[in-house]
């Protein structure tokens, strides 16, 4: 066939070995030896925050998790709809960056209404609606504008992360008063309004709204609401609360003062811990264990339950490590600390459990950190079998910010014709590829580190042979060689590109900014106090969101007197 | 004949309170027999797409002869007892130019967008089902529906703009409720009561409409054509409920499926890819047979199938299995293409055995399936098959293997606009680019 290409014009043609290389080199980052990183970093630590490249406004679609967040802290945790939004592109390894490019069409539309009428419904049910609605109608089965007023002039302010306009107020008033009249009913009418909050692209979409920043004069910063909610998002992964629309609406949040007490009140809090959820089920990729399914033929023991609950462990880990426990960023790669679920244990090989419990695996365990739990090992197999190839390119991906070039397309297969009989253990089939100059490149990349993990089967089931052969899990992670994949879990811990993955994307995460070349020097002032604060991930948070880069804009302010919103075109209505 | 005509229901709502419902266009309806529109027109032509991964293996599946009663290869045997209601087309291609060729992906864009994505994920334009959807999908409760049997959200092929992907319904029971839940119109339900909830709430819309206003004096270009796509959302609603304010008129061959007792099944077994596929066209059948919408989109995928008992799914098989040089293909890949084959027949079956009017539903249809490769092994872009299924109304034949000598899958695409009565001179960009309908399918 005419797309058909053989090996030795691919090899004159394809420079495949050295653009992976070159992605290797250009992600990877400095790394010297400790003495001199620490050096470095005092040095750093010593001036002040660079001059800030400040970050872009962005008007950001929220995510189903944010939503879902929000309707509990405004209507009540019991408030939860059955709901999932549509999928939004990645970008730069992260969900969150797509968010901010996200179109919404019809069928979104039809699907935040629906879900707004079943919001509405629960809200002004008997036995709930005490919870918002802490005033009573005149007559329950006629309009009572002050009654309304009270409850949306609460609920618009929440659910549009800043306070209703007067005549806003009025025309929602006017719709719950009309509809209550037409109803028969105060509580029906007020439901007809809040459903018009709910489906609003004011709540829906995050607008950021400029102001010319009177400390620094030429330019631009979020104004208060919009740094409330920018902050609230990128730590609970929610709209900001009372407290937090408060601080906006006095102007503390934007003194500096003001600004650190609110974010160590928002670190302190136990919603922080959502907020860090969200982050790792993003940067982990965990949208993917939603519809991850293995061949009950091959894994009997691997169910969608397993899998949600492989995700909850991780997360569970994630937050008992890094909050609760204030642990190295670093060690969630070794710790032998996870939990367990019944489903789980099955998997683990372990004694059935009674719900979750914490549960310490022992020295002699082959079980380390995060890389060793059933949702990194599952999530990156194929349904039938383990993958060292995907394994691999996930570690390189996901914590080390290295992308691994696509496969060349015409590549004729041909010559790696198949898994012959006498290679019984992974390592002997991928082999093939190394053997072969054009998929050596970039399978030199990711196999190594992948197969220190073939001790799991693609279920994530430990195992010290396949097809009768011993396993062999040796390998090299950028120089630095192991026998197994505890190894492999230490050498990662030293890895000086899984700390810069973690701010870089800490950084995109909180701005809604894809970083660039003119962040370099907020990421290499941000590395440094990161590894000051012993790699804590709330102080790295806590950095990042009292950054001036957090709060301020590319772009130079407007002529005096001028007003100016989010990206500055004029009104075209 | 009925207790409501659409003027009284409107005088009487709300006990007769000054309300300004718009009328929904007549033309939407169709005549109580189920076999012309309301006002005596024919039935309207609906479009539909169909998707299979990993193409086809040439010496399984290209027929030998050409034109009608052509010979069918294994990978087509499936096929055999719908032959008459589809036809062949093979030897396209997707023709990349300068773009590099983006596996599983470059394909599917082309033959759907018209023109070669530069980068993995990036689409470069909406799709042709979106473009046909604006021009005939407006009247309808949905301007169309998109499902896969993938069991991902991620798996669409329908993308209102390189940002806007068409989410996949996934879920049995949720594309059940959405269709048939409680706010499905009976049109042959004997009575009909307008719901006063469904009036305040449309009018609420209003104050929606004017938030987007206000957003959009402080955003950017782009983010205004977001906002923009925001307020043609919400016209579609608006519309939606006038039609949920409206006696529809009967419509005979439409009934509403009974409930749904369980979900579909998660997994990536073949036999659970068939079973959504089955659950979810039956249901996409009946929502087209009660013209919920006239635009649909349907995806086998099979992309990650599975085949209980084999190690590979088959994506990786295409790259992993041995040539077998007797054969000519991969036996195990060539398996799971003759099961997408095996759902495809299903398709089309379901929509020619279902009566409409004194024809079938898929005489009025005019359906569309391709897939992402020619030869996936190989990832080729060339020597591509497709199908179309359906009459449409009478304009196109079928039964008939045609030869596409090498052109552009665009050429279909295009037929399916110009059938569909888009008045395009041409589509498609670089060598993608034409104006060349697959005339030998045109009645």
């Amino acid at each position: 066939m005419s797309s058909k290409v053989r090996f030795s014009s691919l090899l004159r043609g394809s420079a495949i070995g050295l653009v992976a290389a070159f992605a290797l080199a250009s992600c990877s980052g400095p790394a010297g030896s400790d003495g001199a990183k620490t050096a470095a970093a005092k040095q750093v630590a010593a001036v002040a925050e660079p001059a800030s490249s400040g970050a872009e406004p962005r008007l950001r679609l929220i995510t189903r998790d944010q939503y879902l967040n929000t309707l509990a802290y405004v209507f009540g945790a019991d408030v939860r709809p059955d709901v999932e939004f549509a999928p939004v592109e990645r970008v730069d390894g992260l969900l969150r960056l797509g968010t901010s490019r996200a179109g919404v069409n019809d069928t979104q539309l039809e699907l935040y209404q629906k879900t707004a009428q079943f919001v509405a419904a629960q809200v002004i049910e008997p036995t709930r609606r005490n919870f918002v609605i802490t005033c009573k109608p005149a007559n329950e089965k006629a309009a009572d504008a002050a009654c309304a007023s009270q409850v949306l002039n609460r609920v618009g302010r929440l659910m549009f992360r800043r306070p209703l306009e007067k005549d806003k107020l009025a025309e929602l008033v006017s719709h719950a008063n009309s509809s209550a009249d037409k109803l028969g009913d105060f509580y029906a009418g007020l439901a007809v309004a809040i459903e018009e909050v709910l489906m609003s692209p004011k709540a829906m979409l995050i607008a950021e709204t400029a102001e010319p920043d009177p400390k620094n004069p030429g330019h631009m910063r979020l104004d208060g609401y919009s740094l409330a909610s920018r902050l609230s998002y990128f730590l609970w992964d929610a709209a900001p609360d009372e407290a937090l629309l408060k601080a906006a609406e006095t102007g503390e949040i934007q003194t500096e003062k003001g600004r650190a007490k609110i974010v160590d009140m928002m670190i302190a809090s136990p919603r922080l811990k959502d907020g860090l959820r969200a982050f790792f089920d993003d940067m982990y990729d965990f949208e993917k264990m939603t519809t991850l399914a293995k061949d009950a033929l091959v894994y009997p023991a691997f169910t969608g339950l397993t899998a949600e609950d492989a995700r909850e462990q991780t997360l569970r880990t994630v937050v008992d490590h890094l909050i609760t426990k204030k642990g190295d960023y670093r060690d969630l790669y070794t710790t032998r600390t996870t939990f367990l679920s019944p489903p789980l244990a099955a998997l683990y090989q372990l004694p059935t459990t009674k719900g979750w419990i914490e549960y310490q695996f022992p020295d002699s365990s082959p079980r380390a950190g995060v890389l060793t739990h059933i949702s990194f090992l599952a999530s990156h197999s194929h349904p039938g079998r383990s993958s060292p190839t995907l394994r691999g390119k996930a570690l390189r991906e996901l914590l080390l910010c290295q992308p691994v070039p696509r496969p060349p397309a015409n590549v004729d297969f041909s010559a790696l014709e198949n898994p012959k009989s006498e290679h019984k253990t992974q390592r002997d089939r991928v082999n093939f590829h190394l053997e072969n100059p054009v998929c050596a490149g970039c399978h030199r990349i990711t196999d190594p580190i992948g197969l220190a993990m073939e001790n799991f089967d693609g279920s994530g089931r430990y195992r010290t042979s396949e097809r009768g052969a011993t396993i062999d899990a040796s390998g090299n992670l950028d120089g630095k060689q192991y026998t197994n994949v505890v190894g492999l879990a230490a050498a990662l811990h030293d890895h000086p590109s899984l700390t810069s993955c973690l701010v870089k994307r800490v950084y995109a995460y909180g701005t809604g900014s894809q970083t660039t070349n003119d962040d370099a020097e907020m990421l290499k002032f941000l590395n440094a106090r990161f590894e000051q604060a012993g790699y804590r991930v709330p102080d790295l948070l806590r950095t990042v969101a009292l950054s001036k880069s957090f709060s301020e804009f590319k772009e130079a302010a407007p002529a005096a007197g001028e007003a100016k919103t989010a990206s500055a075109v004029p009104a075209t209505h | 004949m009925y207790d409501f005509n659409r003027r009284r229901v409107l005088r009487g709502m709300l006990g007769g309170g000054a309300v300004t419902v718009g009328l929904p266009l007549l033309n939407a309806y169709l005549n109580g027999n189920g076999d012309a529109m309301a006002d005596g027109r024919p039935m309207p032509v609906r479009f539909g797409t169909w998707y299979w991964a990993l193409g086809i293996a040439k010496a399984a599946f290209v027929p030998n002869k050409f034109g009608a009663g052509y010979d069918m290869k294994p990978e087509m045997e499936a096929l055999k007892p719908v032959q008459q209601h589809f036809n062949v087309l093979t030897n396209y291609t997707a023709f990349r130019d300068n773009a590099p060729n983006l596996c599983h992906f470059s394909g599917w864009v082309i033959s759907r967008t018209g023109t070669a994505p530069m980068t993995g994920g990036n689409i470069p334009g909406e799709t042709v089902d979106v473009t046909i959807a604006n021009q005939i999908g407006r009247t309808t409760r949905y301007k169309m529906l998109t499902a896969s049997a993938d069991g991902n959200a991620r798996d669409t092929f329908s993308y209102d703009n390189p940002t806007t992907p068409n989410a996949s319904e996934v879920s049995g029971l949720k594309f059940y409720s959405r269709l048939f839940g409680p706010d499905f119109q009976d049109p042959n339900a004997p009575t009909f009561t307008p719901s006063p909830k469904v009036m305040v709430r449309k009018s609420a819309i209003s104050g929606v409409l004017d938030d987007v206003k206000d957003l959009e004096k402080s955003v950017g270009a782009d983010d205004k054509a977001r906002l923009d796509q925001y307020f043609t959302g919400l016209r579609h609603l608006e519309k939606q409920f006038d039609q949920q304010l409206t006696k529809p008129e009967p419509i005979a061959a439409c009934k509403k499926p009974g409930n749904l007792k369980e979900d579909t099944k998660v997994g990536s077994d073949v036999t659970i890819i068939a079973s959504r596929h089955k659950i979810i066209t039956d249901l996409m059948v009946m929502a087209v047979a009660c013209d919920q919408t006239r635009v649909f989109n349907m995806s086998y995928g099979g992309n990650s199938a599975t085949k209980a008992g084999f190690e590979k799914p088959s994506h990786t098989a295409t790259h992993e299995e041995p040539w077998d040089t007797a054969l000519d293909y991969q036996p195990t890949c060539s398996w799971f293409t003759r099961r997408a084959m095996e759902n495809w027949a299903y398709y089309v079956k379901s929509f020619a055995e279902f009566k409409e009017g004194a024809g079938s539903l898929l005489d009025n249809c005019f359906i569309m399936a391709n897939s992402d490769h020619g030869l996936a092994r190989i990832h080729a872009l060339d020597g591509m098959a497709l199908f179309t299924a359906g009459r449409a109304g009478g304009k196109v034949k079928s039964g008939l293997h045609i030869d596409g000598g090498a052109t552009a899958t665009t050429r279909l695409g295009y037929t399916a606009m110009r059938i569909m009565g888009l008045d395009v001179p041409s589509w498609g960009t670089k060598s993608n680019l034409t104006s060349k309908e697959i005339g030998e399918i045109l009645a």
